[in-house]
């Protein structure tokens, strides 16, 4: 009796040197080149002419010109002092946006209903909720740099159009997002209160608020970092700080003013980040 | 002889307001303090904001707007503006996706034997990217750009690839080990073991951060004109140092159909994806 002739022994089996997938991978990249064609053409996306010779000059002289960094006592001092007012812009914004947004919750949150308790809310307050909160919306769309332009040219430049153009868009966002906190949450203390006769206010202190005033707060202090960002920002277009001073020196090509200021700027956002990080996570 | 109980349960004085040790009241008052600091600092003008002749010079700036320029040719400006706006926000992010894909991987550390030598330095780099806003980057590579839409969408493209960078990187790392250490245990090479392993995972959370951030990006874009980086900001700065009030207004009205038209966007497919 014969035995079949065996199966020669496969090969042991090895991980392919090459990635099997690499044809598909070739085609999607260049399938999204063509894709991102035309937005290429619009934003004139021209890298070549970072490295054309006279731009490269230009900016090989400017980024020379970064070391030393700029270092004597008396500009060291002046931006000590424009980075408080750039911190105090952005305090004073937020404690402004903090009046604007806190009547506006108030008025704007479902859980204070007093006629939802009992099936629809009635017409008169429902109007009025809806207005409330596209007051809320307007607000917040306007970018706090228009704002800015807008109260730099009325009344001149300084700070106090800094201070206003943050108070107006962060408390349309404040009030926005608080709505939200306060909607998303258990509302049935709230309820409950508001059903054995507390008033609105007495319903918001002793139910929403004690519920939500973690996120509320965490919320708050997340924004106050931002608004330290966009207050460097505002001072581009002549609001005051650190932003204004930077503008000048960039534009008259003080690489090493510019490069102290930057350094000093990335100081104070890290020592923001991790401020307000700390804060939140002890609210936990 | 026995002392009656009191009637009432034992008279307690209410905890005081200022205690040493509570950590609340140290915070409130140093909040309170840099307030109270920041408004007295800055000198704030409210009468020459809150007088009659602020109001009134208000009240005639408000009105100049009206009516605004509707012009076909100048409508056909600002759709060119709003078109440049868009696609410089989208090809910044897109080109932030591919940077900060890149640096995520240096920045992160993929599995417990890796040494991941690069890891603080990028992160540093990451830090320092995201720190400085887009227009402080559009002031600077104005010198090496020029003026127009490249440096606003170079500008765009620097500071979300810090941002992307590190989201990407906290995702990388996040994901869970299984599916890498498999092939690595079976000799698959390290591109092979992330193409294949840990990007399938991470890619729909890397597509979410990827649009959330195009999101702000298109807001961002929409004011970054305003030191000359191209778009609708451009137009705005232009107009509105010339004091061609109607056409400002123009222009900020399709700023503002842009932003609500890309919130409304982005609800209704946030409200359609977790439906």
């Amino acid at each position: 009796m014969e035995l079949a002739p065996r199966a020669p022994l496969k090969a042991p089996v090895t991980a392919p040197d090459r990635d099997p997938a690499w044809l598909a991978r070739v085609f999607w990249l260049g399938a999204s080149l063509v894709l991102l064609w035309p937005l290429m053409v619009a934003t004139e996306f021209r890298p070549w002419i970072l490295v054309e010779p006279a731009n490269l000059k230009v900016t090989g002289q400017f980024l020379a010109t970064f070391l030393p960094p700029a270092h004597s006592p008396e500009f060291l001092a002046m931006v000590a002092r424009e980075s408080w007012r750039t911190v105090a812009i952005a305090t004073a914004g937020m404690t402004l946006a903090l009046v604007i947004a806190l009547p506006l919750t108030l008025l704007s949150t479902r859980a204070l209903s007093v006629s939802a308790l009992s099936g629809r809310m009635a017409r008169g307050p429902f109007w009025l909720r809806q207005a409330v909160r596209g007051l809320l919306i307007v607000l917040r769309s306007v970018p706090e740099l228009v704002w800015a332009l807008v109260f730099v040219r009325v009344v001149g430049l300084g700070p106090t159009s800094g201070v206003l153009a943050i108070a107006l868009t962060y408390g349309g966002m404040l009030g926005k997002v608080y709505g939200e906190i306060l909607e998303s949450g258990d509302v049935h203390a709230t309820q409950t209160l508001l059903r054995n006769g507390s008033s609105r206010l007495q319903a918001f202190f002793f139910g929403l608020l004690p519920q939500n005033a973690a996120e509320l707060t965490s919320y708050t202090v997340y924004r106050w970092e931002c608004a330290i960002r966009s207050s460097v920002v505002l001072g581009f277009v002549g609001a005051g700080g650190l932003g204004q001073e930077m503008d000048n020196s960039m534009k008259m090509f003080h690489g090493g003013e510019v490069f102290t200021m930057l350094a000093v700027f990335v100081a104070l956002v890290a020592l923001a980040d991790r401020v307000s990080a700390g804060l939140r996570k002890s609210l936990g | 002889m026995d002392r009656s109980p009191a009637a009432n349960p034992p008279y307690r004085l209410p905890p005081p307001l200022f205690n040493a040790r509570c950590r609340a009241c140290w915070f409130s008052a140093a909040l309170a303090l840099l307030v109270v600091a920041s408004f007295w600092s800055l000198n704030l003008q409210w009468a020459q904001f809150l007088s009659l002749d602020a109001a009134r010079s208000m009240g005639r700036f408000g009105a100049e707007f009206f009516p605004p320029d509707t012009s076909p040719e100048f409508l056909r400006k600002v759709a060119v503006g709003t078109w440049e706006t868009l696609a410089m926000s989208a090809l910044g992010t897109v080109l932030a996706a591919a940077g900060g894909l890149l640096l995520a991987l240096p920045a992160s550390r993929l599995h417990a034997d890796d040494s991941a030598p690069g890891r603080g330095a990028t992160r540093l780099l990451l830090n320092a990217l995201r720190a400085i806003p887009e227009l402080v980057w559009a002031g600077l590579l104005l010198i090496a750009a020029g003026l127009g839409p490249f440096s606003g969408t170079l500008a765009l493209a620097l500071h979300t690839t810090g941002v992307l960078g590190r989201l990407f990187a906290e995702a990388l790392e996040n994901a869970p080990p299984g599916p890498a250490a498999a092939l690595r245990a079976q000799g698959v090479r390290k591109t092979a073991v992330f193409l294949y392993a840990t990007l399938p995972q991470v890619l729909p959370q890397l597509l979410s951060y990827t649009l959330y951030r195009w999101e702000n990006n298109i807001r961002a874009a929409a004011v970054l004109g305003v030191v000359g980086a191209g778009g609708l900001g451009q137009l705005l700065s232009f107009h509105m140092g010339l004091f061609h009030m109607g056409k400002t207004a123009t222009v900020l009205g399709a700023m503002l159909l842009l932003v609500a038209a890309v919130d409304a966007l982005s609800y209704g497919a946030r409200r359609w994806m977790t439906r």
